[in-house]
């Protein structure tokens, strides 16, 4: 891993492999189709010869004497008995014959015309090494050459030459065999190669055409022993086979004179093992299949495509040290922590050097075994691996432990398993974001699931319906350090996309704190103590006391997870849109959330001040008192949100949404009367009479009226329904305070669906000049455009039921759009800046030096720091200074 | 017509030309070599309106632009005149 580089790429050059080089560069002329003899030793001049490598342990490689992992192993040859086209170039090779001439072998240009190009394809080779514009000149020129008939040089006549695909060329209905063919390029003159591209030094026609088959080495194509001791060759051996078999027929038909029916079945037999070796998915010749009926695995799928060589092996490196499962919730834990299924954890490894000071405690640790527990039966790290310092490695077992113990001294390395405590990174794809891998403390947990505190999940953008993540282990002093200090999830609360927190509350804790808070509830003590027990506190909430009876208040218990010194006041999200007073609230002081040295005295507690995205508490407590503080906050309050929920209750289901008949009545009648509108306004405008607006079209005018009168009666039955759901309904309870849903979709169920639209106009597409055959040509009335009057509670009728899917399905098109186009977009930004650095003097610069930016940002403000964008908010310092306590 | 100044539209920042005796005090206060600074093509609507004034730009002239910041006030620029023209 040290040093520099060692060898730098000059210039790579495409050759053709000429027999001569082949029989040169070959260890071994192979004969025999054999692989091993009956004592399972290789054949010599068979497929698995000894000269070509070795991969059985205890044989040398008769070539290099290297044993199993020395030799690199050798290609052998083998001598085809007729010569065969070469799939892969099949292209080059017909646009040589039908370039030059079949009988003088010049190109078919006349000698003016040779000159010129010639002049012209030396000049471009000279200036550019390109071979895209090289590529374009050689298909000019032999095009050019391809569309004569008559050679110039020697005045044959040319017939058509046919590629009946993959490898046979006709000419005039008759087979040109590949014999002929290699004849015919043989006679192509050296200095008319460049006229194709070819550079003459390293490449010659003919060697398109072989005559020799280079074997790889054994390396390359392995065999393995099955379980049963059974042999299982490599499908390129099981090919090689047939070519060499195939191959030998043909040689002995031919020398013994059989007929010429039977030797021409043999060669095309031939040419289709020579073929599928090369690539066994050519069009319009059926794969080669193993015994088993599978499609044989050639030389060229194993480097094509998403599971080829490329971006397989070498772009898609795998790691050790990782493990990855399905995610679940787990409100206990911190949002620092993440839950380890012991049997991840016993697989997982930390490696511990051992030296002067640890030593005792490592000999312990590997004293206890692979699968060390404690008295009580709870999991304990045990050790796996002990390393010595020549790199050997020895496997720990519980038989082995305590001797092995012994065994360990100063300058060894233990492979000790997860413990409690360890930090490790968690990661969620697709990673968009840095947040999206954050560092976790281990918590040793039963079951087989990853789980973490609900906080988390939007930074990951996880859910549980069956997610998984990654775990990886850091094996190095220097990344815990990092991932401690910068990547931990504490120190990742604050996006560095718009300065605010990106973990806070979701759901349940803003349910749970909206309802803690709103109106600060009376909480019967008992009630408020079994709450608290789920906190760790040093205090207790003031106790009021009435009728006798003893209460703790709502707000009181929220304030005790607030950070003492804490002053703070803003809107909530429940009064965002009240002017002077806020109808949900009693009190007119409670449109404000206000907090006093930590304590909260008004307001209500919602999105607006613990959700994710936009929390002001979280927020504050981050900027005010760290990272710890704001993690502590996060924690406690999920373990309170759970304790206030868990003995509340806290359930929706369809009651939720039940309104009076005499609302649904009126709901229906608004929506008729919307009806009747739109069906007057396409009266006026069949009429002529409809004015159109400033710079639109009467058609264009028509639309957006009728957009607006169905709107219009959506929001207005919306307003209807909610005035029967107040403030004591569940799901009103979720969509007031963000936790989830919104206003709209309570009215959508309540009270009505609405106009559905495409593009933001009505349902205009489907049948010629209408949505479905119910409706005539050109009807524009409501419910011929997808105006849906019922609700979801009601039911849709079979028609609105067919308009609404119109509309959902946009959304689904959208998304899938949006995501490919998005991440594709992502991707090439961050190929642009992946190599950008910023200097010490805050300078953005290229790897060259060059500037791109003077200043970070243009202002050198780190966004995570910044309060969303702005430098400082001026007024919220002036209240806490207000109400700082001495 | 009248001809449109650009450098008069809300939305282009100041454009100015660095002096040539003043060159060297810039690039010592930046510590960078001018090779390194990023470049602004000859065709630059920009340029061809301080052209307008200057008289022609040679390639390697400094152009100081102050661009309006939200955080900062403004933020100033640096780029260099090209000797050829991007397309």
């Amino acid at each position: 891993m040290t040093g520099g580089i060692s060898k730098r790429i000059y210039r790579i050059q495409f050759a053709l492999l000429s027999p001569e080089e082949i029989r040169k560069m070959s260890q071994v002329k192979v004969i025999t189709a054999d692989t091993y003899d009956d004592d399972g030793y290789p054949i010599e001049r068979g497929l698995m010869d000894l000269h070509m490598g070795v991969i059985e342990p205890g044989l040398k490689c008769a070539t290099c004497g290297g044993k199993v992992d020395e030799c690199p192993g050798h290609f052998g040859h083998i001598e085809l008995a007729m010569p065969v086209v070469h799939v892969g170039f099949i292209k080059e090779i017909k646009t040589l014959l039908d370039a030059t001439c079949k009988s003088c072998g010049r190109i078919k240009l006349t000698e003016d015309e040779i000159r010129s190009y010639r002049e012209r394809m030396e000049n471009i080779s000279l200036s550019t090494s390109d071979p895209e514009v090289i590529g374009l000149m050689s298909k000019r020129i032999t095009e050019e050459a391809s569309s004569r008939s008559v050679c110039p040089h020697c005045g044959t006549q040319h017939s058509k030459l046919i590629l009946d695909k993959p490898t046979t060329f006709r000419e005039e209905g008759i087979k040109v065999t590949p014999k002929e063919i290699r004849e015919r390029m043989e006679r192509i003159r050296d200095d008319e190669l460049l006229f194709f591209g070819l550079n003459k030094e390293v490449a010659r026609p003919e060697w398109m055409i072989l005559t020799v088959l280079p074997v790889p080495p054994i390396n390359l194509r392995p065999s393995i022993t099955l379980e049963t001791g059974e042999r299982s060759e490599d499908d390129l051996t099981h090919k090689l086979v047939d070519i060499i078999r195939i191959s030998q027929r043909l040689r002995e038909s031919r020398d013994n004179g059989s007929p010429q029916l039977i030797i021409e079945d043999l060669w095309d037999l031939l040419q289709f093992h020579v073929t599928t070796y090369f690539d066994n998915q050519t069009a319009g010749i059926p794969p080669a299949r193993h015994r088993s009926g599978r499609a044989l695995k050639t030389l060229v799928q194993r480097l094509k495509g998403k599971e080829g060589r490329f971006r397989s092996n070498l772009s898609g490196k795998r790691v050790n040290f990782s493990a990855r499962t399905v995610i679940s919730p787990e409100p206990f834990l911190s949002v620092n922590e993440v839950g380890v299924p012991e049997k991840a954890a016993r697989e997982l490894t930390v490696p511990v050097s051992v030296n002067t000071f640890n030593v005792e405690q490592v000999r312990e640790l590997v004293a206890r075994g692979p699968e060390a527990r404690d008295e009580s039966d709870r999991y304990l790290a045990g050790v796996n691996y002990i390393i010595r310092p020549d790199g050997r490695r020895i496997k720990v077992t519980t038989q082995n432990a305590e001797e092995n113990s012994k065994r360990v001294e100063p300058g060894w390395t233990v492979e000790r398993q997860l413990t409690e405590g360890d930090i490790v990174l968690f990661n969620r794809q697709p990673s968009l974001h840095r947040m999206s891998m954050m560092g976790h403390t281990v918590r040793i947990l039963d079951s087989q699931t990853f789980r973490f505190n609900l906080a988390v999940c939007t930074p990951y953008n996880a859910d549980f319906d069956g997610d998984e993540m990654n775990l990886h282990i850091i094996q190095k002093e220097e990344a815990r350090a990092e991932a401690r200090i910068i990547m931990k999830v504490q120190e990742q609360i604050m996006s560095p996309r718009f300065g605010g927190p990106i973990i806070g509350g979701i759901h349940d804790h803003i349910t749970a704190m909206f309802l803690l808070t709103h109106g600060n509830p009376m909480i019967p003590e008992n009630v408020g103590v079994h709450m608290l027990s789920y906190l760790d506190l040093d205090e207790m909430p003031p106790v009021e006391v009435h009728d006798g009876k003893r209460y703790y208040r709502g707000r009181d218990i929220f304030s005790l997870i607030l950070p003492k010194g804490l002053n703070l006041r803003f809107s909530s999200k429940l009064c965002a849109s009240a002017r002077e007073k806020c109808e949900y609230e009693d009190d007119p002081e409670d449109k404000y959330v206000t907090i006093i040295n930590g304590r909260m005295v008004h307001g209500t507690i919602d999105e607006a001040a613990i959700g994710s995205f936009s929390g002001v508490i979280i927020d504050r407590i981050f900027r005010k008192y760290g990272p710890e503080a704001t993690a502590k906050f996060i924690d406690s309050m999920t373990r309170l949100g759970v304790g206030f929920l868990s003995i509340r209750g806290f359930s929706t289901g369809i009651s939720d949404y039940d309104i009076p008949e005499s609302a649904i009545a009126r709901i229906e009648e608004i929506s008729n009367d919307a009806i009747e509108r739109t069906e007057k306004l396409v009266e006026t405008y069949r009429k002529g009479e409809l004015m159109p607006s400033p710079g639109r079209s009467v058609e264009d005018t028509l639309e957006i009226e009728v957009l607006s009168t169905t709107g219009m009666v959506r929001d207005e039955s919306g307003k209807i329904a909610s005035n029967f759901l107040g403030l004591n309904n569940p799901s009103v309870i979720m969509a007031r305070s963000g936790a989830r849903a919104k206003m709209l979709n309570i009215s959508e169920v309540a009270g009505m669906v609405g106009q559905q639209s495409v593009r933001g106009g009505r349902l205009n597409r489907g049948y010629y000049g209408r949505t479905l055959p119910h409706f005539k040509q050109g009807d524009l009335g409501a419910t011929a455009r997808g105006f849906v009057k019922s609700s979801y509670m009601s039911g849709l009728n079979p028609l609105e039921y067919f308009m609404h899917s119109i509309g959902g399905r946009e959304g689904l098109v959208d998304i899938a759009v949006r995501t490919s186009r998005s991440g594709y977009m992502q991707r090439r930004l961050i190929n642009a800046f992946e190599d950008l650095k910023v200097n010490e003097s805050l300078r953005v610069e290229d790897t060259v030096g060059a500037v791109i930016q003077f200043k970070y940002g243009e202002d050198g403000v780190d966004p995570t720091k910044s309060d969303k964008g702005k430098t400082i908010d001026v007024d919220y310092h002036a209240y806490d200074i207000e109400h700082e306590v001495a | 017509m009248a001809k449109l100044n650009v450098l008069q539209h809300e939305l282009v920042p100041a454009h100015h030309v660095v002096k040539k005796e003043e060159e060297d005090k810039v690039l010592k206060e930046l510590g960078i070599a001018k090779d390194l600074l990023p470049r602004i093509s000859r065709s630059d609507p920009a340029i061809k309106a301080l052209e307008e004034i200057h008289g022609p730009l040679e390639g390697g002239t400094i152009i100081k632009i102050s661009r309006k910041s939200p955080t900062m006030g403004y933020s100033v620029y640096y780029r260099v005149v090209t000797s050829e023209v991007f397309k």
